[in-house]
């Protein structure tokens, strides 16, 4: 992995339409922008990228958390998310994101239940990439479901990739549409 | 005037090893604390403003320390800052003005060598607009390879009454900094320019 620059980014809202948000809602996102050791060639075997999405599970995963400044059985949700530059294939944030990422992210936490929820998109540097979240151990949990805007002005450059993991400590501010609550849960089945 | 209200809070950090060239042995950190906070003036003309730079002072303290924190919490390694605003639409460039005073000296005072003044930008912008903020050498404004400048902004801010305040610093020069100049080792540190 040819690591370029790191991103965090944490958000703290502490008020939303005049009321207070108790406790303040916490997310946070890290990045990393790396080559794409497959830019302008049609590669069948995507290995190398699979192992890099198990390095950057564990690197985004601590990166974020301590972002967060939390301990890490108080993050109650994830996301992740990836954007090639133009030089590249969506294939690629597939490899990333999807058969190696998540295991060394859930370890960084103590665990995960639920699928990490994920985007991918094909971009230029100064695209807006939305990395999704959702609660980590129940996916039905209304109150989670939420996102993170991602914005890096200078990647991905064409032969780069931006890949993002996202946490956060609870759920969207002054949630009220009903649903399943953090406080149900049983977590058992990554679901409810 | 009441204390600033303050909505939200966003610190974001970048850690630069290289941008096509050699990677660095130490690489560049560079961090922005932006804070959201209610526009008192939105939506109306007031003449007497000038108080509310007193107001944001605490503001400016913490996120100053914020930053520190945010790229390791040694202020001796801090070497270029910058400031900057986006005002709300309800509210006019001369909100914006207000951070220079309490956002500056902020960041002076827990920089012990920080003679150069801080270099600002401010804007009226909707929720979402980008705003270039510039860096300098915090103790001397010529240092060539420590110009630079992060872009920030927020998706759901600065809201039509709000006013968003960003502070930047970093630790270093640009990673491949070539073009000559006045160099940081070279800094007399007496005028805040060279």
């Amino acid at each position: 992995m040819k690591l370029r620059k790191m991103i965090t980014q944490v958000e703290e809202v502490r008020t939303e339409m005049g009321q207070a948000v108790s406790p303040p809602s916490r997310r946070a996102v890290a990045a990393a922008v790396i080559a794409n050791p497959f830019a302008g060639r049609y590669a069948q075997d995507l290995s190398e990228l699979i192992e890099t999405g198990a390095t950057l599970g564990q690197l985004l995963g601590e990166q974020a958390l301590a972002a967060l400044g939390c301990a890490a059985h108080d993050v109650q949700g994830y996301g992740k998310a990836a954007m090639v530059g133009e030089a590249g294939e969506l294939e690629h944030a597939a490899a990333l994101l999807h058969p190696k990422l998540g295991a060394p992210l859930r370890a960084v936490l103590g665990g995960g239940k639920a699928l990490v929820p994920s985007s991918k998109a094909m971009g230029a540097p100064g695209d807006v990439l939305d990395v999704p979240l959702g609660h980590k151990d129940a996916a039905y949990v209304r109150s989670h479901f939420d996102g993170m805007r991602l914005r890096v002005p200078d990647a991905p450059r064409a032969t780069e990739i931006v890949v993002a993991v996202a946490l956060q400590i609870t759920g969207r501010p002054n949630p009220r549409v009903g649903g399943l609550a953090h406080s149900e849960i049983t977590g058992a089945d990554g679901l409810r | 005037m009441p204390e600033p209200q303050n909505r939200k809070t966003a610190i974001l950090t970048e850690t630069i090893w290289h941008e096509g060239g050699p990677v660095a042995d130490t690489p560049l950190r560079r961090a922005a604390c932006m804070a959201v906070i209610a526009n008192p003036f939105a939506g109306q003309y007031v003449e007497d403003i000038a108080g509310f730079m007193d107001d944001l002072k605490p503001l400016g303290a913490q996120m100053a320390q914020d930053l520190i924190d945010a790229l390791g919490g040694d202020p001796d390694t801090i070497e270029g800052y910058g400031k900057g605003a986006i005002v709300g639409t309800n509210g006019e460039l001369e909100h914006g003005a207000l951070w220079h005073v309490p956002g500056g000296y902020a960041m002076r005072e827990k920089i012990a060598n920080s003679m150069a003044i801080v270099p600002s930008t401010k804007k009226v912008g909707a929720p979402g607009a980008r705003l270039d903020v510039p860096i300098t050498h915090a103790n001397a404004s010529y240092v060539r390879s420590h110009f630079d400048a992060m872009e920030v902004g927020l998706p759901d801010a600065p809201k039509a009454d709000e006013i968003l305040l960003v502070l930047v610093m970093t630790t270093g020069p640009r990673v491949h900094a070539r073009v000559g100049g006045l160099a940081a080792k070279d800094v007399k540190g007496e005028d805040g320019l060279r």
